[in-house]
């Protein structure tokens, strides 16, 4: 794959000699507990970043607190650690004014829906360019086994006794409100998958939103294991791609129609027939078919489960559009000279 | 008619008047005049938090506080020589302010039966012989101004509001200011409408005129241009100082300037000022949150910007915890917080100087953050320089204390020669700087400067640089995550130390004591200068010593501070808090120090300040 497979990087240094993953791996030992999802999803990042060909320098990871925010110290690139909930606000101001980098922001469910939530809605809605990859696993991991804000209601856990009281948050549905132009799911042991996604999340101009099913294996394991098991994922999980009927199922006998009343339900194909069956359009300008597309999935028994790029438009990212203002005032006033600017227009002089 | 002239040395003047009045407009327009005349000048504007209190209440009455001379002065002046009252609450907020045989200049057509009910006068205080002890003007500004502007076509409601430019005709005439500014001001501010600004041009020159005919005033004053240095001189209030001395700084560092900040008063004209100035490369970002706000500063700095987030107590208390990554992290940041009174909300639209400590620790752990305090509105100019310097030099976040009263008072300001304007290296890492145990050369990004203790600050982009960094405690000099026990110790003091060593970098206080023989020493810091150095000049001029020292670095202290403060027999410290900096000190030096405190929102004045150095004086 060349560079130029990513016009939304073209401001971004390419690399001069072919990568392997082993240039992204650092010398820090990884300290994930043994069996956690992070461990598949950095290995898939670490093979796929060579694939966008860029210098390494140029690539910062920015994480907020939380197990998935360890993953910066594990890449050999730039990377940033900083506090619960506000990678995104600290990857807002890096991607503003640095045009030259390729940002990413690794957050959790807790870090970037709960102590986080307005910074994650807000980078969303100015689009600027960054990266946001969501580890949802469904449970606080570092604080030891809370629910947070995506675990199903009624979950049992050290703060929830007698089961958590919390409605929970699809993080997809979240986003499509909060006018992202980039927003998809992916799980962890989905190799092929997760590059996929992180693929057309690169080459996507402004804030892309990735959410990665991920297992904690210590305080929620098997959250999303219906979704991995060979025996039972075809029938719970549709695969998004855009152009293409929406059809799942071990045999493809399930699809998505539209209902006369607009919303959309899970038929069978022979019995509607495949023209009936709507195709994805990630490109749709109205987020409606995106967002009833989310609200598909059982949060408890997890049917219907779409994965894949559920958006993906063309608006204008932030840093672009103040780059665009900066240089249309530069031009039209010229550069800014400091002695005048002081002096202003109502001076008086003293001899 | 030809009038006598009187010389003044100085006058203070009031406008006062409901929200709607524009009391600031006329008071900002009447300084400028004064500023071109060459006097010296200070001001102070006294406005609600409310934008539009109900009318004519007392919680809606706003002022514009004015003081200019024919000699340096240093306050907007204690109490005024002249208020102008629009109605009857503004008359009731302010004359407690007024010293006996002021004048007073009231509109009374606002002094109808309604009005004064409404703030509590039960018969007509222009009538019933309580003002007898102030020189009186009962005009009717807006019933001449209504009959001034007659001819044109406009709503009677617009002519009325053009009585504020009647006045300000009529102080101009009376004390001799300049026309063509407010002239040229208006056909700018209305040139889109012509009709309202005929009137308001009209109602100016009608002010002026009534001054010239009417015999309420038998007199015009004069106050001759004050001595001032060689140089050119513009009018300059505090906000905007600093938004120029960020500007500055950006210039002479060569770093982009990025602001985070998130609307808040009285910093919000930060944000509107660097927002106009894009040409200078300027990027500001209008955060969703004060958190937002410092953290895409601290995203900017890390990429290699001057990062900068302005704000004020309430906003500073959101950002502590960011703040403290910026001093884990050792990355350049400059928060700028424009005090107001507190706690809590408390009163947004005054002045105060309670967020010292909120500064100095109002973060988790051991977490020094240098406190830079501009003394005068002009002085945030060169107070923000000096911010940034200390920021970039010892990749640490800065301070930059202001309040409410230099952020919207102004005074003249002569311009400084930018080409003498001292440059700020940021002095970006480029190279590998350690080698390893096999001999391999390797990055280490927190291998300190020895001199500084400062780090190297290696931005995205540097090739064989790549490290990562954050908030968790890193290894002295590699930098990689360290929960060792000693470390830990070892870094906390480290950070400590390299905040210390920046009093090696400032200049050492120079006591202010005349006649060399003072056993009184009166100290302040940020605002409180000019009242302090004009109560020691109330005092001197009685014959008697007292010295004067002024911080503008809050911390660290200066080095030559505490034999300073052990060479006088009494320290006197006044501060608008209850006591903040005397509890610094008294903890450090051990000196025990005479605080002089209030929180009212309002600047001290002279004469109470002089009050508070002769008891002293008296005492001993």
């Amino acid at each position: 794959m060349t560079t130029d497979a990513f016009p939304a990087l073209s401001l971004v240094p390419k690399a001069e000699a072919l990568q392997t993953a082993k240039d992204f791996k650092s010398d820090q030992e990884v300290r994930w507990c043994p069996g956690c999802g992070d461990y598949a999803i950095l290995s898939t990042v670490q093979s796929f970043l060579p694939d966008l060909g860029l210098k390494r320098e140029n690539i910062v990871f920015v994480s907020g607190i939380g197990c998935s925010s360890r993953f910066p110290y594990y890449l050999d690139t730039f990377g940033l650690h900083s506090i619960h909930g506000r990678a995104p606000a600290i990857a807002t101001g890096l991607a503003t004014s640095r045009p030259d980098l390729s940002v990413w922001v690794i957050t959790g469910d807790g870090d970037a829906l709960s102590i986080g939530g307005n910074h994650l809605i807000h980078a969303l809605r100015r689009n600027v360019n960054l990266k946001i990859l969501l580890f949802n696993n469904r449970i606080y991991g570092l604080t030891k086994g809370q629910y947070s804000p995506t675990s199903e209601r009624g979950k049992i856990t050290k703060s929830s006794p007698q089961g958590s009281l919390d409605y929970s948050f699809n993080p997809v549905s979240l986003a499509l409100g909060a006018e992202a132009t980039f927003v998809a799911r992916t799980i962890d042991s989905d190799r092929k998958h997760l590059t996929e996604v992180l693929t057309a999340a690169a080459g996507h101009e402004g804030t892309a939103l990735v959410e990665i099913y991920q297992n904690c294996n210590i305080f929620n394991d098997n959250a999303w294991e219906p979704l991995k098991d060979t025996d039972t994922r075809d029938d719970l999980m549709m695969r998004l791609v855009h152009g293409e009927p929406i059809r799942f199922g071990k045999e493809q006998e399930k699809g998505v129609m539209r209902k006369a009343d607009g919303h959309l339900e899970v038929v069978e194909v022979a019995k509607v027939g495949l023209d009936n069956i709507i195709s994805h359009d990630a490109h749709a300008k109205d987020p409606g078919l995106a967002f009833a597309l989310s609200r598909l999935s059982n949060p408890r028994t997890l049917e219907n489960t779409p994965i894949g790029v559920f958006r993906d438009i063309t608006r204008p990212s932030y840093d672009r559009l103040m780059r665009e203002q900066i240089a249309e005032v530069t031009e039209s006033q010229g550069s800014g000279d400091l002695q005048t600017l002081l002096f202003g227009n109502d001076t008086w002089a003293v001899s | 008619m030809s009038k006598q002239v009187v010389q003044l040395n100085r006058v203070v003047i009031r406008f006062a008047g409901d929200s709607g009045d524009g009391m600031q407009l006329t008071g900002d327009r009447f300084t400028s005049e004064t500023a071109g005349m060459g006097n010296d000048l200070s001001t102070l504007p006294d406005f609600p938090a409310e934008i539009r209190a109900p009318a004519g209440t007392l919680p809606g009455v706003s002022a514009f506080q004015l003081h200019f001379a024919d000699h340096d002065i240093m306050t907007p002046g204690d109490s005024p020589n002249v208020l102008v009252a629009m109605n009857p609450a503004a008359l009731k907020a302010n004359l407690h302010d007024v010293p006996r045989g002021a004048d007073i200049i009231v509109n009374t057509d606002e002094f109808t039966k309604r009005n004064l009910v409404k703030v509590g006068y039960e018969t007509n205080p222009i009538e019933d012989g309580s003002l007898d002890q102030f020189k009186v003007h009962p005009i009717a500004l807006t019933s001449m101004t209504v009959e001034a502007l007659k001819e044109f076509e406009i709503s009677k409601k617009e002519a009325e509001r053009a009585k504020n430019m009647f006045a300000l005709g009529l102080l101009c005439w009376l004390y001799h200011r300049p026309t063509e500014g407010t002239v040229e001001f208006l056909k700018a501010k209305f040139g889109k409408n012509p009709e309202i600004m005929k009137a308001n041009l009209r109602a100016f020159e009608a002010g002026w005129s009534y001054g010239e005919t009417t015999e309420e005033f038998s007199v015009q004053y004069e106050i001759n241009p004050a001595p001032m240095k060689a140089g050119t001189y513009r009018n300059m209030s505090g906000n905007l100082a600093l938004a120029y001395g960020l500007i500055a700084a950006s210039k002479l560092s060569g770093l982009n300037l990025f602001l985070g900040s998130y609307p808040i008063t009285p910093a919000s004209d930060i944000l509107h000022e660097l927002s106009r100035h894009k040409r200078f490369g300027v990027m500001t970002f209008q955060a969703e949150d004060e958190i937002a706000g410092v953290g895409a500063a601290i995203g900017a700095s890390y990429g290699g910007a001057l990062g900068v987030t302005t704000t004020s107590g309430p906003g500073v208390a959101l950002k502590s915890e960011a703040i403290g990554l910026a001093v884990s992290l050792e990355l350049p940041l400059l928060v700028v917080d424009v005090q107001r009174g507190g706690p809590s909300t408390g009163l947004p639209t005054k002045t105060e100087q309670s967020d010292l400590l909120q500064a100095m620790f109002g973060r988790n752990g051991e977490a020094p953050v240098p406190i830079v305090a501009p003394q005068s509105p002009s002085d945030c100019f060169f107070a923000a320089i000096e911010a940034a310097r200390i920021a970039i030099t010892y990749r640490t976040p800065v301070f930059l204390l202001s309040d409410g009263y230099l952020a919207n008072g102004s005074e003249p300001w002569c311009v400084p020669d930018v080409s003498l304007l001292a440059k700020i290296d940021p002095n970006f890492a480029t190279e590998l700087n350690h080698e390893a145990a096999d001999g391999t050369m390797e990055f280490w990004p927190y291998l300190r400067d020895p001199e500084t203790l400062a780090r190297p600050w290696a931005i995205p982009g540097t090739a064989g640089l790549e490290h990562r960094i954050g908030g968790i405690e890193k290894a002295d000099g590699a930098g990689t995550i360290s929960y060792d026990a000693d470390n830990h110790d070892k870094m906390v003091r480290l950070r400590q130390a390299k905040v210390d060593a920046i009093a090696r970098t400032i200049p050492e206080l120079v006591v202010d004591d005349p006649d060399g023989d003072a056993r009184v020493l009166i100290m302040g810091w940020g605002s409180t200068y000019g009242p302090i150095g004009a109560a020691c000049r109330l005092v001197r001029a009685e014959g008697k010593s007292v010295a004067q020292i002024h911080l503008r670095h809050v911390n660290p202290f200066p080095s030559n501070l505490e034999t300073i403060l052990k060479s006088y027999d009494r320290v006197i410290l006044p501060e608008m808090n209850l006591g903040q900096l005397s509890m610094l000190l008294r903890a450090k030096y051990l000196v025990d120090i005479i605080g002089y405190n209030q929180v009212r929102g309002m600047p001290f004045k002279s004469d109470e300040l002089a009050t508070v150095i002769n008891d002293v004086l008296e005492s001993m």
